[in-house]
């Protein structure tokens, strides 16, 4: 059972004051919804967790080890990020793409066996991508690359998943597949930490909240406490009306 | 392994034969029979001579400059994740020559004029990926345009080399800056290096492919980023200079080749790597045997041949990029 823990920690926005020092627990089978508006540090804050960044003060801990005393190869066998931007680079198929998910697995010598090969594909048929295979990620759309992506992290099969608006670009009923999936992988034993912006999928599927303030300012702790009209008003400063559907609340911004 | 094989065995059976070719066909012709006699340590004295001293060195100084020129501008381009990235449009065979002309206006020779060359090719390295780094990324077009200035620099400092060395020197000094075989000494060198560097390479081609992908999503992957690319830093700069000290400098083949090799093997560089040093080596060789036939018994600076075949690639790529 692998957790993800922050002592003190300050991420790194430039130009902006300490704001509150994060101690979080990211524990198995708890899926966790970073909230805030744009600028808010939360893709900041998700590299500095996957330790692409390093933080201005404080420690993440994976299972109890400072992450940048690790190594990187170390950190990706339990710990993958969805990015919410990527590079195209050079033209690669889908199935390609999903199979990079297996790197931290093997040794510089190995090539990519039989068992990969079907993780990979069961990755892109549990994300819907599966006919689209053997085509170039570049002539795809915004939301079927969004779902290769998650694809890939889905091969790489981390304990810790870290991902940045994972719903991005995704129709309805993709977003609500993608929300699925990683509850799905919560009550396997992973943990998921996301960011999001819209708030009712939030509301509806994550069980832990994390609160971002422009200013640096954060409060965190499970839904049902986080998820309070007035909290969620001065965090975006615009009104909402709430509601409640299938013991879930709704959020619908007013005029 | 899907099919990493045929491509390999093809290209390999593709280079053995234009060795062949290139050793039978020149300003006099000699059978392929005569070739295999010579080779079994038969023949006249006449064919032995032309053969085993001439024709055989400069072409396995072909294959080898080939291989090494075409590798170095594979890993380039992944390492810049820009398929226009080549030793020669950076500037780095520029920075290479003027090391190697400093050491010969200086009357040093030999292992001084290798050791000038790499270290001129690592201050280009270093200038034009240092001056081309912006805020976090290559960019196309903020690299080309370092390359092809700092690249006019080196003309200059060439020009000015030229123009103050001694007349006795000046033959020898421009071989360098036309690319041309026909001075290339002992091929052994470049092979060395070649088969050295790829074996370093190949195991990391699958990080390699991650790399492709952003640094930031290879080191997600488990990429020590840092490491893998100053390794891949200081290995093409010595592939580019030990190519360009057997050679001089050479134009394009780094960006012929592997953009080739791409549009029909795929994107592993597990595959690209040995087929960029096989295929690399064999356009040098056919391109030398054209320089030394087509007006013969004059001949040709590879580096024209290579040039007229480059130009058009370049922008072609170019073109397409937008």
């Amino acid at each position: 059972m692998t957790r993800l823990q922050t002592t003190e920690l300050i991420i790194d926005v430039p130009g902006r004051d300490d704001g509150r020092p994060l101690s979080l627990n990211i524990e198995p089978g708890q899926v966790w919804g970073v909230l805030g508006p744009n600028g808010a540090g939360k893709t900041t804050l998700m590299h500095t967790l996957a330790g692409l960044r390093a933080p201005r003060s404080g420690e993440v801990l994976l299972d109890g080890q400072p992450l940048l005393a690790l190594k990187r190869r170390q950190i990706a066998r339990h710990l993958g990020l969805v990015f919410q931007e990527r590079q195209d680079g050079f033209p690669a198929t889908v199935l390609e793409t999903a199979l990079i998910g297996r790197h931290p697995f093997l040794s510089s010598w190995q090539m990519e066996s039989a068992d990969d090969l079907a993780l990979a594909r069961r990755a892109l048929t549990r994300l819907d991508v599966a006919h689209l295979a053997d085509r170039l990620v570049s002539t795809l759309s915004g939301g079927e690359r969004q779902r290769v992506a998650i694809a890939t992290v889905l091969t790489q099969s981390p304990a810790i998943w870290l991902a940045d608006e994972p719903t991005n670009h995704l129709d309805l009923h993709h977003q609500i597949a993608v929300m699925e999936l990683l509850t799905e992988e919560a009550v396997n034993g992973r943990a998921v930490f996301m960011c999001l912006h819209d708030l009712n999928l939030a509301a509806r599927w994550c069980n832990h909240v994390l609160l971002l303030y422009p200013d640096g300012e954060a409060c965190w702790g499970p839904a049902q406490q986080m998820l309070v009209p007035e909290a969620l008003e001065s965090l975006y400063g615009q009104r909402l009306a709430t509601t409640e559907l299938d013991g879930a609340p709704v959020f619908v911004p007013v005029r | 392994m899907r099919g990493y094989w045929l491509p390999l065995t093809l290209l390999a059976v593709a280079a053995a034969m234009s060795f062949l070719l290139s050793v039978t066909v020149g300003s006099a012709s000699v059978a392929p029979a005569d070739v295999w006699a010579v080779l079994t340590g038969q023949g006249t004295e006449l064919q032995r001579t032309l053969i085993l001293e001439l024709r055989v060195p400069r072409t396995l100084a072909a294959l080898a400059t080939g291989g090494l020129l075409a590798v170095a501008g594979a890993l380039m381009q992944v390492l810049l994740r820009n398929p226009l990235a080549d030793p020669y449009v950076l500037g780095l065979s520029g920075g290479a020559a003027v090391g190697a002309l400093l050491a010969m206006l200086a009357g040093l020779g030999g292992l001084v004029v290798s050791g000038s060359a790499f270290a001129g090719a690592m201050i280009a390295t270093v200038l034009v990926f240092g001056l081309a780094h912006g805020t976090g990324s290559w960019t196309p077009s903020r690299l080309l345009l370092t390359g092809v200035v700092v690249a006019a620099g080196w003309g200059a400092i060439i020009t000015l080399m030229l123009a103050i060395s001694p007349a006795q020197r000046l033959p020898g000094m421009l071989y360098w800056l036309m690319g041309d075989l026909s001075y290339a000494g002992t091929p052994w060198l470049a092979i060395t290096v070649l088969v050295v560097a790829c074996l370093l390479v190949l195991p990391l081609g699958r990080s390699l492919n991650v790399l492709a992908r952003g640094p930031m999503q290879a080191a997600a992957l488990g990429v020590a980023v840092r490491p893998l690319e100053w390794g891949i830093y200081v290995v093409a700069s010595l592939l580019t200079a030990v190519a360009v000290t057997t050679a001089g400098s050479i134009g394009f083949v780094g960006l012929v080749v592997p953009h080739m090799l791409r549009l029909v093997l795929g994107n592993d560089q597990r595959l690209i790597l040995p087929a960029c040093a096989l295929a690399g080596g064999i356009l040098l060789v056919l391109a030398d045997t054209l320089a030394r036939t087509i007006i013969a018994p004059e001949q040709l600076p590879v580096g024209v041949i290579t040039a007229l075949l480059g130009v058009p690639t370049f922008l072609l790529l170019l073109y397409r990029s937008r």
